[in-house]
Order: C-alpha cells, then structure tokens, then sequence
C-alpha cells in the first residue's frame, strides 16, 4: 500500500479525532492531531472528521488554521471530510449559520441535519461505486445531505435523500462516519490516492 | 417502515452505535446549560457543541430548594427552534415518563441527572428501549458501568452541580480513570472480584480491563467555572466537558463561554488558556462543599 508511512494529519479541534487516527494507525499512516497551522507543515494529507460545524468553523478562525489550510488546499492536499467534515469542505451550506464559513475544498452544497434529528440517526449499508468487498456499513448522525454536485464531483453513493458520498480528485467526502463503522475501506481507499 | 414503497435509507434507527456515536460527535466540546432561547444562542455563538435546557441552573436550584422536575415542554421546545446545535434536556433518575416525553419531544441527549429531585430510590431508567441516547453522572468506576448495563452511551462525572468548586468533579475524574488503569493491568482471574468490590457486571469489568477505557465517552461535569478548570479535567482524561451555572452565573456569559471552548479545545496549551482567560470578569460565586446542606453526588445508586 502506497500510504505506509504517510503522515495524515487529523483535525483535532473538536470532535472524534482519535477514531480517525486509530483508523489510520491501523492502515498504516501516521496520524497527527492538527490544532494550529503549525501542525499542518509536512502532512501528506488531511481528516477533518465529524463534531459540530458551528463550532468547527469558528475554531478554525481563532486557531488560524482556516487560512493555513486554504493554502495547503490550493496545493491540492488530499482531504478526507466526514459529516461535519464533509460541511466544511462544501462551497455552500444549507441551514447554517449566517457566520458558518465552509472551506469550498470540493464544488458541492450540502443541507445539515438533513434527515432530522437525532432519534432519526439511523445506520445503513452502502452501495459504494468501485469499492470493493460489498456493501459498506454507515452510520449516520443528525447527517447532512449533498443537495448540488458541481461538474467534475463523482457521486459514489447515495440515498433516497440525496448523495452521501463524492469524491473530487484526492478529495473524499462523506456524510456518514467510516471511522465508527468497524470498516476501514474507505480510509484504505482516501490514503490509495495520496 | 418495510411498507414504505421505494427501499427505505434508515432501516436501523436507536442502535447503540448510533446512540454512542453523538456523545463521540461532542468529544473536545463544551455543552452549555441554559434556561431560554436567548442564553441558546448566545451558547451557540460561542462554539457549544450542544446546550442542556433547563428551567434553572444547579445554582439556582440550591438556591431555590423545593422538587427540581423535568423542564416544560415549551420552554424546551423554544430553545430547540433558537439553535441549529443539539439540545438535551433532564429527566430525574428513575423517572422514565419524564424521559418518554422528552424523547417524544425530539431531544437529542437525555440526561437522567442527579440535579433533579430522584424519582426513583432503587433503580435507574432502564435507557435500552428508548432510541435517544442517554448521558448518566458518576462518582465512581463501578456506578459508571452500572449506568452503562442500563444503556447509558455517555458518563459525565458528577462534580457537585452548582457550587462552581471544581474539587469533587477532579475527585470522580481521578477515581474513575484510576480504577481503569488499575483494572487494565488485572489477570483474567482477579476480573470476578473486582465485579464484586465495584459492583458491576463482569462482562462490562472484562471489556474495560482489555480496553483500558470505558465503552462509551467519558465527560466531566459539576463544578467548572473558569478556563482553567476546562483545560485541567481534560488533561485529567475528560474528553468533553458540561458547563452549567459556570458561564451565565459569570460576569460576562458570552466571553466567559468563548473562553471556556477555546481552553477545552487547546487545553494542553497553556499560553492559549492564559490568553483566553485574562479580564474575564468575574467568574460565578463559588460554594465549599464542606458548607452545602445537599450534596447532589450522593444522588444515584
């Protein structure tokens, strides 16, 4: 596997960090918790997982990180997005804040909360275009849903509510958790394309 | 739902995992008490990863004395339509209608708190068949693995709600995460006692012994007032902390909140926690615990 040894660096402001980088320890990569710009420097790639996005998105300005890892996505940085994370990668959220500021890392829009609330999460299995191995358990929390793909963005699954997994060249986003799921394919498949 | 005509997309709603995974989704946040939909926003502006709706907080209702109940349905409802955030809400302990009408009221997270009035002396809410999941405080390893065989998917410690005295939260911090350690270097063998002395299941015993953790998020409640006091529980092996009286009993609530997020995010960066808290104002008026009439704590069995 290409990835052995990659150092992935894994959002740490809020929200699961540890199961994104116990998921990739166990494939192999390097996993660094990711708080400050300077944490940024040298990773070969980045997981921004799940957690609230208000707090997300106001976490990256205090940090400083928003505006270091705009620079690094520029350069065309590998993201994983999952969830919350997938809300920071749109170019538009639908039912955010007015002062919640995606990254627009991959040209989609994404609607929060999409299928209700949290008596409403739900798991599911998957059917993931070009993944093999069979259907990919997915659990969903208060997701959110892709609500327009731009040209360019591939749709690898979905739901009756929409898309919930899309990939942009070495950008994948997911509205559900890989990283609680007890599968690692999808991880496998992110480090595959650093 | 298998009548539904096209296939349905949530076929497996309530599942542990998923109950377990929003207490994972709150890991290195805050969650703010508050009474209306006014201090839910301003929780929600601060970086709240969640707010607990209630009609006072603890401090009030030391002050207050009398039953502390489940909040009103309205009042809940209305801080629910304010943020776009989770919101939980508190059932007493062993009360399980309270429960069922806050699940049916769409609450996120349940908390069957210790800062109500019990309802029950001798059990706890049976939490397996609700599709919410459910937060429970403890003192000890063995009442957070008690709480857990009940379907508890996250454990707060208890602290003592209201006082704005951080001592006893950092005491049920260090004896829960003690006992973890010390039961993780246990032999197989030595697994039946320890099950004896907490009391707790064994199968739960075993699976923290070889995990070196608890099954589900453990968070720190009671009792935090300041920054610091965030960045000291999460160093202490909290991954989230409750915040009740400590912002809007403060000088200064919205800073107050702010603070306390940026000190629990980067609570291993003592530059940034002397940042945030310098010219706070005052933080809430603090109790000794030695002085308090009702020691919420000893609430649960």
């Amino acid at each position: 596997m290409r990835a052995s040894g990659a150092k992935v660096g894994v959002l740490a402001l809020q929200g699961p960090a540890r199961l994104h980088a116990r998921a990739l320890a166990e494939l192999g990569a390097e996993p660094v918790e990711v708080r400050t710009p300077a944490h940024l420097v040298g990773v070969d790639a980045l997981v921004i997982p799940g957690g609230e996005s208000t707090t997300l998105s106001l976490l990256l300005d205090s940090s400083g990180v928003r505006g270091a890892l705009e620079d690094r996505v520029a350069d065309g940085l590998p993201v994983l997005g999952t969830c919350a994370g997938m809300i920071m990668c749109a170019a538009a959220v639908l039912g955010g804040r007015v002062d919640q500021h995606s990254l627009g890392i991959v040209d989609i829009d994404v609607r929060r909360n999409a299928f209700g609330r949290q008596r409403d999460s739900f798991e599911a299995d998957l059917d993931v275009e070009g993944l093999p191995g069979g259907r990919f358990p997915a659990v969903f929390i208060r997701a959110p849903v892709v609500a327009r793909v731009g040209p360019g963005v591939e749709v690898l699954a979905g739901l009756a509510e929409g898309p919930v997994l899309c990939r942009s060249g070495a950008v994948l986003v997911t509205a559900f958790h890989p990283e609680l799921g007890g599968d690692l394919r999808l991880h496998q498949s992110f480090l595959e394309r650093i | 739902m298998s009548e539904a005509p096209a296939p349905t997309s949530r076929p497996l709603t309530g599942t542990f995992r998923v109950k377990r995974g929003l207490a994972e989704m709150l890991e290195g946040g805050v969650v703010m008490d508050v009474v209306d939909a006014d201090q839910a926003k301003v929780a929600e502006d601060a970086g709240a990863v969640a707010v607990m709706a209630l009609e006072r907080v603890p401090a009030d209702i030391r002050r207050h004395g009398g039953v502390a109940r489940m909040s009103d349905p309205a009042m809940i409802e209305a801080i629910k339509a304010a943020v776009t955030i989770p919101v939980m809400a508190k059932a007493r302990i062993g009360h399980f209608a309270e429960a069922q009408v806050l699940e049916a009221l769409g609450v996120d997270f349940i908390d069957e708190s210790e800062v109500l009035t019990p309802a029950d002396e001798a059990h706890h809410i049976d939490k397996w068949p609700f599709a919410v999941p459910f937060v429970c405080g403890a003192t000890t390893l063995g009442e957070a693995l008690r709480r857990i065989s009940e379907g508890a998917a996250l454990i707060r410690s208890k602290g003592e709600a209201g006082t704005g005295n951080i001592v006893e939260a950092v005491r049920h911090l260090r004896a829960i995460t003690g006992d973890i350690r010390r039961l993780s270097v246990t032999d197989p063998t030595e697994r039946y006692e320890w099950a004896k002395r907490l009391p707790a299941p064994v199968g739960l015993v075993t699976e923290v012994a070889e995990a070196g953790a608890l099954p589900v998020p453990l968070f720190c409640a009671g009792g935090i007032a300041t920054p610091a006091d965030a960045a000291l529980v999460m160093q202490l092996g909290a991954r989230s902390v409750f915040v009740g009286s400590g912002i809007f009993k403060s000088g200064d609530p919205p800073r107050m909140a702010r603070a306390i997020v940026e000190a629990t995010t980067h609570h291993n960066d003592p530059a940034l926690v002397a940042k945030v808290s310098r010219g706070l104002g005052e933080a809430m008026a603090g109790l000794e615990v030695s002085t308090l009439d009702t020691h919420m704590a000893d609430r649960g069995w």
